[in-house]
């Protein structure tokens, strides 16, 4: 029996897998993945069921214990955003030569016109990269059905299958026709076949061969796929046909679902369906490809039809280059201008967000910038979090940012090259990620650097989940090699100020690594804390 | 027959909660409903905006085409003229009239004389009618009684409804502050 329930895209994937049997989801929180493992967290605390859902240190130890889950045998996922896939890169293209016991599938969530990201990279061409299946869901009813199929054909494949949302889907949310318990599902006997598991050049040889050759299998399941749709040719040539993907079949749907003589390719399941290109290219004059993200179907589509045949789509400026598709994007490379009424009035100014009134970071960037007030040739490489924030006036404190864990080792590149004083700025989530190993490069060149580990208890930008390595910090920084006198914690507040002024200036002077260690609790996780402890008094 | 709403204001004004009364409302009575939210960096006391799409039959789009919104429903003034292009030519625009003043030199004359000549407009000030209540937490469900008249597709009672049931995990005396949040809001002119 199916009921409809009102669910986020990222919900929706969440309990399609929890109604496929998952083992168990593991993540690291990037927007606009996080939701996914939230929803499985949630329902776990409320029903108790017996599955992995506690956050990963980072996306590439998340998609190893995911594929360690497979080869015990249990169907598992990995959900991360975008640039996580980067992160993850390595574990994640060698899964596809091994292969998978246990259905395995990674969700990656791109962020096209960058609402909280620093690229708009497209994870499908992960997907082409690593020659695994890949599913794309138009709607949050295609999300959830899809997770059954999609941990089942990882299964009868016995590959790692790809799904790519973006964020409009990921965060948009609709009524789902969802069942009301999940499917009885038998978990498979671990694998023991370590030719296929164990890739040494030999046996990667031969699983790269027995890959390649499936390619065209792959092909042909696309073809086959529910989830690919063309509408019925016309019988005379269309002057123009239309190839679509993801939200941006819903854009088209919106300009020409009453329309009929318009025929349509929907692909929802990749590698791309050759065939059934070529059979809508037949049945028009030309073809208009709509996809969020880069142009990663038109341009095979080119491909596929030849030089001589009109293709139009991003590359040709019918959409735009780059950004996240709308309706009226759509409409404009349909012909058809967009209605508007009423223009935005002149003099309106944008809001950029802010760090919140009270937050430790602030602190942080006030002592940070008094102290290089009188360094002028002072720079600041900061990382992926709230604290980005501090670019922005009235601080302007950093210097750059990047990708995570940059910071360390960036500054301690910049300090190898003769620059002082080199500064890094990472948070306690963003450190436990992908700084550490960068502190020991550090540690063990001796390289003149600051650290400042600006410790919330938390990882704030996502929402407030928990943190790797909380309490841990003094122990991890010295047990990587920092002389334990050289790692300082202080309690970032405006009374403390002279104080933490004075352990920025003597770290910075100490010449080799040095840490300091800010500690205070983010505002927005206090406040909860504050809320539910009056809720469970009442 | 579809109503198309954009929902504007600033990270931590209660947009997302009047979004997910509408959006409750709306499942409870067999609507099509799509709502298209903004997380993470925007919440930070930037400016929010939440799409939500209601109709009798299929949604394709998760976001609204411009000239399309018959409401624009704001916590606040300059942040509901940022989406004008969105709205429809007979759209009304209800929106708190109280600035929400985080950014250096807030546009006050413009957002004045654009207010001026826009037809259709319901302005109130839920700040201070929440104030003079004694429901500093209900701003919105203020601004919801006084957009609820001309949301067609749903009747205020079925919205009350949905009040009641979002809101009735927190207790009675929430529910029945939020409720009368919502009859100030709609007797307000």
């Amino acid at each position: 029996m199916r009921i409809a329930r009102l669910l986020l895209g990222d919900e929706a994937i969440a309990l399609g897998a929890l109604h496929a049997g998952l083992k168990g989801v593991y993540a690291y929180p990037g927007t606009p993945s996080t939701e996914i493992t939230e929803f499985i967290q949630n329902a776990c605390a409320k029903e108790g069921h017996d599955i992995h859902c506690t956050w990963s240190s980072n996306e590439k130890t998340a998609m190893e214990a995911a594929l360690g889950m497979s080869y015990a045998g249990c169907r598992s996922m990995v959900c991360m955003k975008h640039v996580g896939m980067n992160v993850a890169a390595d574990a994640f293209v060698n899964s596809a030569m091994t292969g998978v016991n246990g259905g395995l599938v990674v969700v990656a969530a791109d962020d096209p016109s960058m609402h909280s990201s620093q690229n708009e990279q497209d994870s499908r061409f992960y997907g082409k990269f690593a020659m695994i299946p890949m599913l794309e869901p138009s709607t949050q009813q295609e999300a959830y059905d899809m997770m059954e199929y999609a941990f089942w054909m990882s299964e009868k494949e016995r590959l790692p299958v790809l799904m790519r949302i973006t964020t409009r889907l990921a965060h948009s949310r609709a009524a789902v026709r969802v069942e009301t318990e999940p499917e009885p599902h038998d978990r498979l006997a671990p694998a023991r076949d370590p030719r296929s598991w164990v890739l040494l050049p030999a046996n990667a040889r031969r699983k790269n061969d027995a890959l390649t050759t499936a390619q065209s299998h792959l092909q042909e399941l696309a073809a086959s796929s529910p989830f690919n749709l063309a509408s019925a040719a016309a019988s005379e040539k269309a002057p123009k046909g239309i190839i679509a993907s993801g939200t941006g079949y819903n854009y088209v749907m919106e300009n020409i679902s009453r329309e009929t003589d318009i025929p349509v390719l929907k692909i929802s399941q990749y590698p791309i369906p050759e065939e059934a290109v070529r059979t809508l290219a037949a049945a028009c004059r030309s073809i208009l490809v709509v996809e969020d993200g880069q142009p990663f179907i038109e341009e095979q589509v080119r491909g596929i039809v030849g030089p001589d045949y009109e293709v139009d789509g991003r590359l040709t400026g019918s959409l735009p280059r780059t950004g996240e598709l709308n309706p009226d994007h759509v409409a404009r490379a349909l012909g058809r201008e967009p209605l508007q009424f009423y223009a935005k009035p002149q003099g309106i100014v944008p809001r950029p967000p802010a760090l919140c009134q009270g937050c430790g970071h602030r602190d942080v960037y006030i002592a940070l910038n008094k102290v290089l007030a009188s360094y002028p040739d002072a720079r600041v490489f900061a990382d992926i979090g709230c604290y980005t924030l501090g670019a922005l006036p009235p601080f302007c404190a950093i210097d750059t940012c990047v990708d995570m864990g940059a910071s360390v080792t960036m500054a301690k590149g910049a300090a190898d090259a003769g620059l002082f004083p080199a500064v890094a700025v990472i948070g306690d989530s963003t450190f436990t990620h992908s700084g550490m190993t960068g502190l020991l490069d550090a540690v063990n060149d001796r390289s003149n650097i600051t650290v400042v580990i600006s410790d919330n208890l938390t990882t704030a930008m996502t929402g407030g989940q928990d943190s790797a390595g909380t309490n841990k910090f003094e122990a991890i920084c010295i047990a990587l090699g920092v002389e334990p006198g050289h790692v300082r914690t202080v309690v970032p507040l405006q009374k403390n100020m002279d104080g933490i002024t004075a352990a920025i200036r003597e770290e910075i002077e100490y010449d080799g690594v040095s840490v300091i260690i800010p500690r205070r609790e983010c505002m927005q996780t206090l406040a909860r804390k504050n809320r539910e402890n009056k809720k469970d008094r009442q | 027959m579809k109503y198309d709403i954009i929902l504007s204001g600033v990270g931590g004004q209660g947009i997302l909660s009047i979004a997910t009364i509408i959006a409750d409302a709306a499942v409870a009575a067999g609507l099509q409903l799509k709502q298209a939210e903004v997380h993470g960096m925007s919440q930070r006391g930037g400016e929010v905006e939440s799409g939500l799409r209601l109709s009798d039959s299929v949604i394709f789009s998760d976001l609204l085409s411009s000239g399309s919104a018959d409401m624009i429903l704001s916590m606040e003034p300059m942040e509901a003229l940022r989406y004008l292009p969105f709205l429809a030519k007979d759209g009304y625009i209800v929106t708190s009239t109280a600035p929400f003043r985080n950014i250096p030199d807030y546009p006050e004359e413009a957002v004045r004389s654009a207010y001026e000549v826009l037809p259709n407009t319901v302005g109130i000030d839920i700040e201070a009618l929440a104030r003079d209540n004694s429901m500093p937490r209900s701003a919105n469900m203020i601004l919801l009684g006084a957009a609820a008249r001309h949301i067609g597709i749903l009747t205020p009672e079925q919205l009350k409804e949905s009040i009641r049931r979002v809101f009735g995990r927190k207790g009675a005396q929430v529910v029945e502050t939020n409720l009368r949040a919502f009859d100030i809001g709609m007797d307000a002119r």
